[in-house]
């Protein structure tokens, strides 16, 4: 098997979604990895230790349009023979491998969450994290849309060589007039660790305890949907069916009642802490470990305890 | 301005999900079909806004049986000129984009919207198959779209951020939360949408590339264990020894 994983490292940083797309087509057969912009070899050669022998770039193409990685990838197959094509499943990997898969008539697994079986099949994410599809495709060649956070790439300390990819991609009919990053370190779906408070906080004024929660761990912070309708958080931090699905290993909530379009954003979570005063909160249902208490006294006790397990660990 | 908009039925949001035939189907026992909350919400309200400030028509798409007319009529009575049923069940995400590609080229529109995914599949590719297989350009997640004669100024998120970009019609687009604000029908609307044209075409012939075998449900969560609020440095134990998360 020959398969092609393209990533994106536009921002000059193999993110670890590559990283994990990366590992999962290692797992499957020989890795190209296909990418593109003026990201360095240093930075490139990443992308060995976990498991892929070469690289194509294409350091011509210095944005990210769909159209033209489509193009990118299809070009990076020709070349190599590959029957199968890895994305990250995030948001530009969406549109990017949704587009390779018309183009190439191959079937898209769309939110894979494990390696394909024996029988070919894989589990992908349907029902907004409330069930498993079994996905077969039906053609030659494939397209697999690899979930964020379902694996954990393992260094298998391999080199890699880098080879100059670039083919013709065609212009791009979109014009990028600006670009807007978020604040913060941590991208909420890439986190391995959220922080997450609703309507339970009872104002905007007093995220400051997630906020300090989330920095003692190194966590992103996350919302409910009502505290980003009402503008006390910004909506790129709303988790649930209709906003950000995360899998992080550990999600903290104080003051959400979990309702179950919430627990669709969340279901994926290895560990799920929640804090809430009412015994009869749905989201008990869904944890792990339950604190029945007020946020307001839990929070900062529980971020003393974590600032003291630090020190000594 | 000529819009199409992709319209698809998804259980409600609140259905219990079972599976039934040994976990092959869907149990629908009891399930209430809505319009999906993208393609309703923020698609076709948008579309409906662009239509109210700059004139044109209104086409709604659906793939799928004529058990979907009741969704459809949901969409006719929030604001849609008419719609279109392609005569087929919805099963594989590009034979579905294939049909609806299919009918864009050949009725020529300037936009045609979907909703960023649908609630039940959750896959996502609609927009990207309709543009690649149409050769034209795909806005993927966009939360803001103005026109100013045909060119676009689309908002878009990008991981870790936004991005404001520019193109001209024809093109593709899916659409998000903050594209519109929720239209709930008024009577005067649902006693038009009875009367607005639905029209049913017949599929022309594609092959699915996917297919679901089987589906299943997470593994029930074992009892929640409960942590006493004065006791932290135990839940930090805990989530360190035994959850391993931390």
């Amino acid at each position: 098997m020959s398969v092609i994983v393209y990533i994106d490292t536009l921002n000059g940083t193999v993110a670890k979604s590559g990283l994990e797309a990366v590992y999962y087509g290692s797992k499957i057969g020989d890795t190209t990895v296909v990418t593109n912009g003026s990201v360095s070899d240093d930075e490139l050669a990443k992308v060995g230790n976990y498991g892929a022998s070469k690289i194509l770039i294409n350091r011509n193409l210095t944005e990210n349009n769909p159209a033209q990685l489509s193009k990118l990838i299809q070009s990076a197959v020709d070349k190599t023979g590959a029957d199968t094509v890895v994305v990250a499943y995030d948001l530009i990997g969406k549109a990017v491998a949704s587009r390779v898969s018309a183009g190439m008539k191959a079937g898209l697994a769309a939110g894979a969450i494990d390696l394909p079986v024996a029988d070919g099949t894989i589990k992908v994410n349907v029902f907004s994290g409330k069930a498993f599809g079994n996905v077969k495709v039906n053609t030659p060649k494939k397209v697999i849309g690899l979930t964020v956070n379902s694996l954990s790439p393992e260094e298998i300390g391999g080199t890699v060589t880098i080879e100059d990819f670039n083919v013709d991609c065609g212009t791009s009919a979109i014009t990028i007039k600006s670009v807007e990053k978020q604040e913060g370190d941590i991208l909420l779906t890439e986190a391995e660790l959220v922080v997450s408070a609703g309507r339970g906080l009872k104002g905007p004024e007093n995220w400051g305890m997630v906020e300090e929660l989330a920095q003692t761990l190194g966590a992103a912070t996350a919302c409910s949907r009502p505290v980003a309708d009402i503008g006390w958080r910004p909506h790129h931090e709303h988790v649930g069916q209709t906003g950000y699905v995360v899998r992080p290993n550990l999600y903290i909530a104080a003051g959400i009642s979990g309702a179950i379009q919430h627990l669709a954003g969340v279901n994926g979570s290895k560990t799920i802490v929640v804090i809430n005063t009412d015994p009869e909160a749905p989201f008990f249902k869904a944890a792990d470990y339950g604190i029945i208490g007020d946020a307001f006294e839990v929070l900062p006790k529980l971020n003393e305890a974590i600032k003291k397990f630090k020190a000594n660990n | 301005m000529k819009i199409l908009v992709c319209i698809s039925k998804a259980p409600d949001t609140t259905s219990k999900i079972l599976f039934t035939d040994g976990d092959t189907q869907f149990d629908e026992n009891g399930v209430q079909y809505i319009v999906n909350p993208y393609d309703e919400w923020y698609a076709l309200v948008r579309a409906l806004e662009l239509k109210e400030q700059n004139g044109g028509e209104v086409t709604t798409i659906t793939v799928g049986t004529p058990a979907d007319d009741s969704i459809i009529r949901k969409a006719l009575a929030i604001g849609a000129d008419k719609a279109v049923r392609v005569n087929m069940e919805a099963k594989d995400a590009y034979s579905t984009a294939y049909q609806i590609a299919d009918y864009a080229k050949s009725n020529g529109f300037d936009i045609v919207l979907t909703g960023k995914e649908t609630i039940n599949y959750n896959g996502s590719q609609m927009g990207g198959m309709i543009a690649e297989i149409m050769d034209l350009p795909y806005i993927s997640i966009a939360t803001k779209m103005e026109m100013n004669g045909n060119t676009a100024t689309i908002h878009r998120e990008i991981v870790g951020g936004d991005e404001v970009v520019e193109v001209n019609t024809p093109f593709v687009i899916s659409a998000a939360k903050g594209m519109a604000e929720q239209r709930i029908p008024n009577m005067r609307g649902i006693m038009a949408a009875r009367t607005k044209p639905l029209t049913v075409v017949e599929p022309v012939s594609c092959e699915e590339l996917t297919s679901f075998v089987s589906y299943s449900l997470p593994d029930t969560k074992s009892e929640c264990k409960y942590i006493d609020a004065d006791n932290m440095d135990e839940l930090v134990s805990l989530l360190h020894n035994e959850a391993k998360v931390i």
